[in-house]
């Protein structure tokens, strides 16, 4: 393999990590208050507001159910006017947050409703306000279910990102296709998957080791 | 009929006399006029859980409230420290509508108002010593004073070592414990118990509710105890609180409940904890016709003081027949005695009748259970 290539793939995983890793931030940041409210806001619950919870829910789920690549080409407008250009790493972040913001919230609410209702119901015992209860029980509480869901967002948005390479946005995904299949250089398809496999064990188990840090559930010592 | 109104009209039925009347000025916790029901959702049809709800809990008392599951102990509770709402009626706690509180003054009421549960209901993410801190952390205290406070409740509770230790690595009666300390932890002048020992073993009950005992004692919290144990109600209850199908049915001191049961439902839960049900080894012999040679089996009730001591040595000696002392079971609750001795009388009706003659003359109440060989 060429030192040409191994830039190219150096360059590509570069490109890859920056746009998971923004995209992850930015999906958790909006991802993670989404989902505390869908989890929390059904009639009787903390926040109840079964009528927001429903519009919110159905904008999700039509969020999560457009095909990524045709997410990426559909906001382009939107791209240009948020990064200011819509070709690119950092315009492919674009799309990938607004991929990854439903699908952290459905996993964010999954984690927050394994919560025992008991503990929601012990704080209120004692004059918690409903703030207090999502920040002083419910996310110190699902924690371990939250590192889990980060880890499995991150994982996708790794996959997604392959699908960037349509609109110029660069990665390992995008160098595969062009050199691997387009310049039929198997060797370069080859090294692309070797690289993603790697990224995706090292962040799944990072993921996996947090996640056991956290649990208090099971016995230590 | 409600036990408020029965007390008022001086019926003896469902009321036992000299317990804190709904008006008492020194009520930590009164019931007035409570109803509750939930109305219905989806496929659920409406309860109703609570009716004619006229009672008060006194001040530094500790009042058991038994009824079986469903009967709406769970509600009653939950009125008294606002985590619902009555559908009609008000709950005073402390000289306060608890009822007509919401949002911020409601919180802060809460905070004199300790509860502990079945299942404990731990932060699994915090240790014992930072679960205990929770309510003091919601309440706003500075840290420093938050570390000696939870020092003290540690200690207060007996697990000071156990302070770093995550609730799944403590038992069950430690997990209680750390529940009794954080719900004293703001200093509430009621603590309410959820069916708090029905998770534990009889030992750690004992001990638990000896805890419970010693806080009332030494601290002057008024304890409410919703059980469906009448054993629980024994150990460490003052006052009793009867309640079924949503209606209080009986209340009294414990002691008058335990030795004077007048509903169905209060003699069934008594009939648990003092041992009416006959040893196998007897109940599988007894038949329904006389026996020849053998004896008539006579259950006789004994309420009250020291008299059933002296039952067998008397009725030999008066009535001048064997007694045959067959099964016995007398605890003393409240300083009566409570429970059931069960004889055998030789055969020949005879006997028998003046058996159940002279019993009848001293009071006693007994039944003729069959005859065994």
């Amino acid at each position: 393999m060429s030192p040409e290539m191994i830039n190219l793939i150096v360059q590509a995983t570069g490109e890859s990590l920056f746009m998971v890793s923004i995209a992850a931030l930015l999906g958790t940041v909006f991802g993670l208050p989404i989902g505390v409210f869908l989890a929390t806001s059904r009639k009787g619950e903390l926040f109840a507001a079964p009528a927001v919870n429903a519009v919110l829910g159905m904008v999700v789920n039509a969020t999560r159910s457009t095909p990524f690549i045709i997410l990426v080409v559909a906001i382009i407008p939107f791209t240009r006017l948020v990064a200011g250009t819509s070709i690119g790493s950092t315009a492919a972040i674009v799309p990938l947050t607004i991929a990854s913001t439903p699908f952290i919230a459905r996993l964010v609410e999954a984690a927050i409703r394994e919560v025992d209702a008991g503990l929601i119901e012990t704080a209120s015992s004692f004059g918690a306000s409903p703030l207090q209860i999502v920040f002083k029980v419910l996310i110190p509480e699902a924690l371990p279910g939250l590192v889990l869901a980060l880890t499995l967002a991150i994982v996708s948005l790794l996959g997604y990102s392959a699908m960037v390479g349509a609109v110029g946005g660069g990665g390992l995904g995008d160098l595969g296709i062009r050199y691997g299949y387009q310049r039929f250089m198997p060797e370069m398809m080859l090294a692309v998957v070797v690289v993603l496999i790697a990224l995706v064990q090292a962040v799944q188990s990072a993921g996996d080791y947090l996640a056991r840090r956290v649990n208090r559930r099971l016995r230590h010592r | 009929m409600n036990a408020h109104q029965a007390l008022a009209v001086g019926e003896p039925i469902g009321a036992h006399a000299a317990i804190s009347p709904g008006d008492a000025p020194d009520a930590m916790v009164r019931f007035e006029g409570i109803s509750k029901v939930y109305p219905a959702y989806r496929h659920k049809p409406g309860v109703r859980a609570l009716q004619d709800i006229d009672f008060a809990i006194a001040r530094g008392s500790i009042t058991g409230v038994i009824g079986r599951s469903g009967a709406g102990k769970s509600s009653l509770v939950r009125l008294i420290n606002g985590l619902e709402k009555p559908t009609t009626g008000r709950v005073v706690v402390d000289g306060r509508d608890i009822s007509a509180l919401a949002g911020r003054n409601l919180r802060l009421a809460q905070r004199s108002i300790g509860m502990i549960f079945q299942h404990f209901n731990l932060l699994s993410s915090r240790t014992a010593a930072d679960n205990i801190a929770l309510p003091l952390e919601i309440a706003g205290w500075p840290k420093t004073e938050i570390s000696a406070r939870v020092a003290e409740l540690l200690a207060l509770v007996g697990i000071a070592d156990k302070a770093d230790r995550y609730p799944s690595e403590l038992s069950g009666g430690q997990k209680q414990r750390v529940g009794i300390a954080r719900a004293l932890a703001t200093r509430p002048n009621v603590l309410l118990s959820d069916e708090a020992t029905s998770a534990l073993d009889p030992q750690t009950t004992r001990a638990i509710l000896d805890l419970l005992a010693n806080i009332n004692r030494e601290l002057g919290v008024t304890i409410v105890l919703i059980t469906h144990e009448m054993s629980v109600v024994r150990q460490l209850a003052k006052e009793v609180v009867v309640i079924d199908a949503g209606h209080v049915v009986e209340r009294g001191h414990v002691a008058d409940i335990f030795t004077n049961p007048q509903h169905p439902i209060t003699q069934s839960f008594i009939a648990e904890v003092v041992g009416d049900s006959l040893p196998v080894s007897l109940a599988s012999r007894l038949t329904s016709a006389p026996v020849a040679g053998g004896q008539a089996v006579i259950r006789v009730q004994v309420r009250g003081t020291g008299a059933g001591n002296t039952l067998v040595a008397r009725l030999a000696r008066e009535v001048g027949i064997d007694v045959a002392l067959l099964a016995a079971r007398i605890d003393e609750i409240g300083g009566q005695h409570v429970g059931s001795l069960t004889i055998g009388i030789p055969a020949g009706e005879g006997a028998a009748q003046q058996v159940l003659a002279w019993l009848a003359q001293h009071q006693f109440a007994s039944e003729r259970l069959g005859h065994v060989a």
